[in-house]
């Protein structure tokens, strides 16, 4: 058992112009990628390839027609805007040129991410991971990455300068995405996994939340809450993400061999800037989708899923803003089975029935994994005792700490715009602007990765997934990829008759220990791929 | 920033283990603390909170 599985983090960053807030955000975006674009040259003819893509398919069993589709869900067509072993396939070259919109600006990066414009919005895709730590670092690599662009825009005075936060709302009725992605066993029927995983989530935000001034979507009434996205979560499940957003979403595009898995896409999270919140907001999900799948695969988990299924909430989305308006976490849920719970408590449920399927097991968890649940207890005992003791890993209450502050030695009300700017400005990411940044240099947050390794994984991909072989194939043969995707690397080799896909179905390979050799021992890609079909 | 109450200096930059568990300051000691923080924030802050705040539109997303 473990905290350990394929995971990944799509964050949507917020785009400003300094000075000029009717600037085409589309346009900003653009720049923002195009910056990376323009630095590898090589780079820039590589395409996103959408062969795969199938956003339209929902793991309730069936699939949404395209013509009743809301236009934001067509995320598999860039003409209209919104290695596992096999071997390379040949793919027809086409007659002419493939259209490329400018609007649709995409770059896949060295780490294996991939950067693009999703909406009206710069996002950065996470290279796939295999544990909550890389997750925070990686997703700690996106952010310079980021900051990268604002720097280079802000130098050149012929581009605008951009201004980039790392947040989910704008407090004028916007809200925009920081998406987890968990790979989960296909064998877990979606309806159990849905509905075991809603309490979960809807709770989380005690510890995970990044905490937002203004209550309401657009801030309506004056206040503080423990999430960014809470306030935006209609419905319990669906398939939208722009509208009618759901607790559970169900695009069911596994991105990799849909008989083994499914990707679990987690909408309602908020960014986080604090490595410990991203930390646990990943790590704890993964446990309890451990529990899940192990009652599944195994035929039980000595009873502890049972308790899980007690916490069924009466009214999910209700309770989903009633968690993130009670600052005093003492608010109580409504149950299906007539309980009333605190958010605490249903979490400490989760944790326990986590444990106890630990010991049924009898295995003896792996560091990180004891690490995850020794502070996932830890803060749910000092949320409920001293919640202000948190303020080094908790988010909302980092925050709310620095506005309590300013309150009483301004003697501000809730509605001040100080407050809102303080709120705004804490995912600046510039390190000299970005509130957050001055609390890690005063030493008042604890972080968890060094400076150092997150400079590395701004150029490197993580060694022990799929995305090792796609990083590394972009680092190398730069020239000679026509376009790649979560699990596919096309080339273009010249002379070559045909394009050459390889597919990366299984995103546990293509590894270093499984390609490394190969890569190192191929100069160009002919090579590579004439080993690949060997 | 001579002369202020410096709040923990540590940090984990190796290993997640071992979360420091802090004992509880007094109120008087947070508040300090916090007053430091502010101190160090004052001074980037943007000047013009209600303009920054107000020219802070975003379209939407996901």
């Amino acid at each position: 058992m473990s905290v350990r599985r394929v995971m990944g983090i799509e964050t949507e960053y917020g785009v400003l112009q300094p000075g000029r807030p009717m600037a085409n955000p589309m346009l900003l975006s653009s720049h923002v990628v195009a910056v990376h674009a323009a630095r590898e040259p090589g780079r820039t003819k590589a395409r996103w390839d959408y062969d795969d893509e199938d956003p339209l398919h929902d793991a309730r069993g069936f699939h949404l027609q395209r013509a009743s589709a809301h236009p934001s869900l067509l995320t598999d067509d860039p003409a209209r805007p919104a290695p596992s072993g096999d071997g390379p396939l040949e793919v027809e070259r086409p007659a002419v040129e493939e259209y490329e919109d400018p609007g649709a600006a995409n770059v896949i990066l060295t780490n294996g991410a991939r950067l693009y414009v999703d909406h009206a919005h710069p996002e950065y895709s996470s290279p796939e991971v295999t544990n909550p730590l890389d997750a925070v670092l990686w997703d700690r690599a996106g952010e310079l990455v980021m900051l990268s662009s604002v720097r280079a825009l802000m130098s050149n005075p012929a581009l605008p300068d951009v201004t980039l936060y790392k947040n989910n709302v704008d407090g004028k009725g916007a809200t925009y995405g920081t998406h987890e992605n968990y790979l989960v066993d296909r064998a877990v029927p979606f309806s159990d996994l849905a509905a075991r995983i809603t309490p979960f989530l809807v709770t989380r935000p005690v510890f995970a939340g990044a905490g937002r001034v203004g209550i309401g979507q657009r801030g309506e009434q004056a206040g503080f809450q423990l999430s960014q996205r809470a306030d935006y979560v209609e419905a319990e499940v669906g398939l939208e993400t722009t509208l009618r957003r759901p607790i559970v979403n169900t695009r069911d595009e596994p991105h990799a061999d849909p008989a083994r898995w499914r990707r679990l896409h987690v909408i309602v999270g908020d960014a986080t800037m604090l490595e410990v919140a991203t930390y646990l907001r990943l790590g704890t999900a993964s446990l309890v989708l451990w529990l899940v799948e192990r009652a599944v695969a195994e035929g039980g988990a000595g009873g502890a899923l049972a308790a899980i299924d007690r916490l069924a909430l009466r009214d999910p989305v209700g309770a989903t803003h009633e968690v993130s308006h009670d600052l005093t976490l003492t608010t109580r849920l409504e149950l299906v089975d007539g309980r009333r719970l605190t958010a605490l408590e249903i979490q400490r449920e989760y944790l326990d029935a986590v444990r106890s399927a630990i010991e049924h097991v009898g295995d003896e968890p792996d560091e990180q994994t004891a690490d995850v649940l020794d502070r996932w207890g830890s803060l749910l005992d000092r949320l409920a005792q001293d919640p202000a003791s948190c303020a080094r890993e908790v988010e909302w209450l980092a925050k709310l700490r620095l506005l309590e502050g300013m309150r009483r030695r301004d003697r501000l009300a809730w509605d001040h715009p100080r407050l809102a700017a303080v709120d705004l400005q804490w995912s600046d990411v510039r390190p000299e602007r970005g509130l957050y940044h001055r609390l890690v240099a005063a030493g008042a947050v604890e972080t968890l990765v060094a400076p150092d390794q997150v400079e590395r994984a701004v150029a490197h991909p993580p060694t022990d997934t799929r995305a090792y072989f796609r990083g590394e194939a972009v680092a190398r043969y730069a020239g000679q990829i026509s376009a790649a995707s979560w699990d596919s690397v096309v080339f273009d080799v010249p002379g070559a008759a045909t394009l050459q896909r390889v597919p990366m179905r299984d995103p546990l390979r293509g590894t270093q220990a499984h390609v490394g050799g190969l890569l190192e021992a191929s100069p160009d890609a002919a090579s590579l791929l004439a080993a690949l079909g060997a | 920033m001579a002369g202020q109450e410096r709040v923990h200096t540590r940090r984990d930059d190796e290993e997640p283990d071992d979360a420091p568990v802090p004992a509880a300051p007094s109120a008087q000691q947070r508040d300090a603390d916090v007053d430091a923080l502010l101190d160090e924030i004052d001074d980037v802050l943007e000047s013009n909170a209600e303009q920054f705040v107000r020219g802070f539109v975003q379209k939407g997303g996901q």
